[in-house]
């Protein structure tokens, strides 16, 4: 009954364990370039997931690389500054830091809605951006390194630590994935998507549209924050790119074109767009944004109906 | 009427610039009343509704429900409260399903009772949903895309939302406007009965004559913002004054 | 005391530059209900082709007086045309869609005119102080303080009250002003809406361009200076009020002193100051200064 009943049915753990055997397989057969890149689409789908809950409620987040960042750099000072390499104390304090600066913001951004809240987000993140290319301690545009991780204690041998991180990301984001599923088919979920569709019956039944949206702002800050911290882990370092507003705006390119159908899409279409980053950069590096723009707009222009349609819900009660 | 009314309204005043909307209003509702607002275009009805559910601050005035002052709440306190509404134009998640759409109302209404925790979506719940639904005799509609159904459905899913959890009182802005004629009694009997069958007050803005006297037991005619006459409908149908402002002007509305 | 001079004089340039390159944002918001994030790669453009105009200007050994001519010249014709080609080629087709999707439109727009600029002129820095350095100094206050950066608050004032004319004196400008105000009456009442919005979008256009072109022999123009633009006009246009002119003045100022306090107190805040002031704006009015609130119906 439940699941004829949902519009979007995430009522499907067999389909979330089989990506997860899929990529833990997938992980002894690819190419180490292609995994490698694999690994780090893993992490930025987080962000993507993070911005696709956002559109549920109707959002759109233009900053989301803010959380990433954070969590990349709570990672990095962590484990270069202060001598702490546990890979789960490291991702803990990533979330963590992602969840309170999420809080923070929530309280200011929860009211806004449409552009306000598209381009406050986006400001936000390009503070912090202005502010990390400013702090020499920390590197300037280049970033610093953060060094190898442990695991309670275990310090994997050079030629199996990349098997071991990869490992580790595949787990957590798909079960990342499956713990969003679970949230977005409860009732936090169906709130959300009462926000986007009509606020003020909302309201008139004594529901918090404010506090919905708080709690989605800190959720998707939660999730990214965590892939911002498995980016860190996984390239061993990170820089100020990461909450730079071509990044944020990859991150909205790719949940609007994932749907909502799933939670796995926005990683999956990351990765993609990843992969086709990999070799624009190659052939014409100059015409890389270029290239991401002009997809965007055909994207706009020629599916109207379609993918805006998806978060476009507002006002047509 | 020895009882302590639920929601008493004194004194209530709304002015926008210098146009007085409402003036002087008075009211005093009894649990389990069913109660008709009448009145023409501009007379007041929907300014008082809007006093009474948060929409709009009062301008002078009082609101009490259950003795508490609830003058200038917010929409969402007087619903946390008790005080639920439906809209002329149905306020509703157009996107969504009928049964989400009640399972929504559900939702909230716990929210409501501070249960943030309990959000899952359990068979519970949605069987409570699917009662919401039958009550109103919505339940064919469960799996429709609410924003493809008739404007008579919409109204009765948006008054089937405001009704879930059962509230206090219960006021209905126009609940057969945009209804067809011939289908406005059915639609008021299938709204209404499961009201009345509560222990809520429910009152609601008319411009049909004949349902008013058939539903409710009790009429208040407005007329230029301020109350003309408040007493049990035979009476105040018969009203002299009512006759000539009120009924002669919707007649033609 | 030199401080103090020096704040209140930088205050007043950086309100200046702030009021040239967010007053095109707020008023093609305004007129057309779209946040443009372009805006940011007019400036960037602006500031290219008056470096590469200058280059071949003093290449040429023409009178340097003259260079302000030629400045304001290739920034008029290239705000028209970038602005035009822009309206015309892409925006038009979207006339009336979600705003939030006209700001994803402008975003492609601005990562597509962004590698243009990259493709036309290079990663490399150009230079062009010529200008800059051609006015001298002046003492005020016993601050020696560049000429150049006063004029630029000159231009400001006077770009500003001949934007202010139009739209409260001219035919044109007062029916842009209708449209504003109510675009479906305008429409009814005959105004042509489309002609108003290609106007306006040429017109918000060559404020940006004017921007860059006046800041180009000032900084080493690069790849990436239109990012900063846009988040700063934002902020200004969001203090003010979006859409709102006198919001954008008034933002300009607030933000503009914001800037050099935070310059000569604590440079390392210097993006955050501007950010402060509007977080705090935006707290006791959450849409600004001059924002017109409209109410919900119900």
């Amino acid at each position: 009954m439940t699941q004829t009943m949902m519009k979007t049915d995430f009522r499907r753990e067999p389909v979330y364990i089989a990506v997860l055997a899929l990529l833990l397989i997938a992980g002894f057969f690819l190419p180490s370039w292609l995994r490698f890149l694999l690994q780090t689409a893993l992490a930025g789908g987080l962000v993507a997931l993070g911005v696709a809950i956002q559109m549920r409620a109707g959002l759109v987040n233009f900053g989301q690389g803010l959380y990433y960042c954070l969590g990349g750099y709570a990672v990095g000072l962590l484990s270069a500054k202060l001598g702490i390499t546990d890979v789960f104390v490291l991702l803990a304090s990533a979330v963590v830091v992602a969840l309170l600066a999420g809080a923070l913001l929530g309280l200011l951004l929860a009211r806004y809605r449409e552009i306000f809240y598209a381009m406050l987000s986006l400001a936000v993140s390009m503070i912090l951006y202005g502010v990390l290319v400013k702090a020499a301690a920390l590197g300037s545009t280049d970033g610093f390194n953060v060094p190898p991780v442990t695991y309670l204690g275990w310090l994997p041998e050079r030629e199996i630590r990349a098997d071991v991180v990869y490992t580790l990301a595949a787990v957590l984001v798909v079960v990342s994935c499956l713990v969003v599923a679970r949230y977005l088919r409860s009732g936090a979920g169906m709130l959300c998507e009462a926000v986007a569709e009509n606020e003020i019956r909302l309201e008139y039944l004594g529901a918090s549209p404010k506090r919905i949206v708080f709690f989605v702002i800190v959720t998707a800050a939660g999730i990214s924050g965590l892939g911002g911290g498995l980016l860190a882990i996984s390239t061993g370092h990170v820089d100020p790119l990461m909450t730079n507003w071509t990044t944020s705006g990859g991150f909205v390119f790719v949940a609007l074109l994932a749907g909502r159908g799933s939670t796995i899409a926005p990683v999956i279409g990351f990765f993609l767009l990843e992969l086709v980053q990999t070799y624009a950069l190659d052939i014409a590096p100059n015409a890389w944004q270029m290239i991401l723009g002009a997809v965007m707009l055909a994207a706009i222009l020629l599916l109207p109906g379609g993918l805006w349609s998806l978060i476009d819900r507002r006002g047509k009660a | 009427m020895t009882q302590t009314p639920i929601l008493t309204t004194e004194g209530l005043e709304k002015r926008f610039g210098g146009v007085v909307a409402a003036r002087d209003i008075s009211v005093a509702l009894h649990a389990g009343e069913t109660v008709a607002v009448i009145g023409s275009n501009g007379a007041g009805k929907t300014t008082f509704v809007n006093m009474v559910t948060g929409y709009l601050k009062p301008s002078a005035g009082k609101i009490s429900f259950r003795g508490r002052d609830i003058t200038g709440m917010s929409p969402r306190d007087t619903a946390r409260a008790g005080i639920r509404r439906s809209f002329q134009i149905s306020q509703i998640f157009p996107e969504l399903t009928a049964l989400e759409n009640a399972m929504i109302a559900e939702i909230a209404a716990l929210e409501t009772k501070g249960s943030l925790s309990s959000h899952a979506i359990t068979d519970a719940r949605m069987h409570a949903a699917r009662g919401v639904l039958a009550r109103f005799g919505l339940e064919k509609f469960a799996d429709t895309r609410v924003a493809t159904l008739p404007q008579g459905v919409k109204k009765q899913l948006d008054i089937a939302m405001a009704a879930v959890d059962d509230p206090a009182v219960i006021l209905l802005d126009e609940p057969t406007s945009g209804v067809s004629v011939d289908e406005k009694i059915s639609m008021m009997e299938s709204v209404i009965t499961p009201l009345m069958n509560g222990e809520g007050t429910v009152l609601f803005i008319e411009h049909d004559m004949d349902i008013v006297s058939r539903f409710a037991s009790r009429t208040i005619a407005f007329y230029e913002g301020t109350i003309l006459a408040d007493g049990p409908t035979e009476e105040v149908l018969r009203n002299d004054e009512v006759r000539k402002y009120v009924i002669g002007g919707t007649a033609h509305a | 005391m030199l401080k103090f001079t020096a704040i209140m004089l930088d205050g007043l340039n950086y309100s200046a530059w702030l009021f040239l390159v967010a007053v095109g944002l707020t008023l093609i918001y305004g007129v057309m209900r779209i946040l443009n994030i372009a805006h940011g790669a007019f400036y960037a453009i602006g500031a290219y082709v008056c470096a590469s105009t200058l280059g071949l200007y003093y290449g040429a050994g023409l009178p340097e007086a003259l260079a302000f001519l030629a400045m304001g010249l290739v920034a008029l014709i290239a705000g028209v045309v970038l602005g035009l080609a822009v309206e015309r080629g892409v925006l038009r087709f979207l006339y009336g869609k979600d705003e939030v999707l006209m700001v994803l439109v402008t975003y492609a727009l601005f990562l597509i005119l962004g590698d243009a600029v990259k493709l036309i002129w290079g990663v490399e820095s150009y230079f062009v102080y010529q200008p800059y350095a051609y006015f001298g100094f002046v003492e005020i206050g016993g601050l020696p303080y560049q000429v150049y950066d006063l004029l630029m608050v000159v231009l400001a004032v006077v770009l500003g009250v001949a934007l202010w004319f139009w739209l409260e004196r001219s035919r044109m400008g007062r029916m842009t002003t209708a449209v504003v105000a109510d675009r479906e009456i305008s429409a009814a009442m005959g105004i042509n809406v489309k002609r108003i919005f290609a106007t306006t979008f040429a017109i918000g256009t060559f404020f940006a361009v004017v921007g860059g072109a006046v800041t180009a022999p000032k900084i080493a123009v690069t790849p990436g200076i239109g990012v900063e633009v846009i988040i700063l006009a934002f902020a200004v246009v969001v203090i003010g009020g979006l859409g709102s002119i006198p919001g954008a003045a008034i933002g300009a100022v607030f933000a503009g002193y914001a800037r050099a306090l935070s310059v000569h107190l604590a440079p390392e805040f210097e993006l955050f100051a501007i950010y402060a002031v509007m977080a705090a704006v935006l707290a006791v009015r959450p849409h600004g200064l001059f924002a017109k609130v409209s109410g919900r119906k119900i």
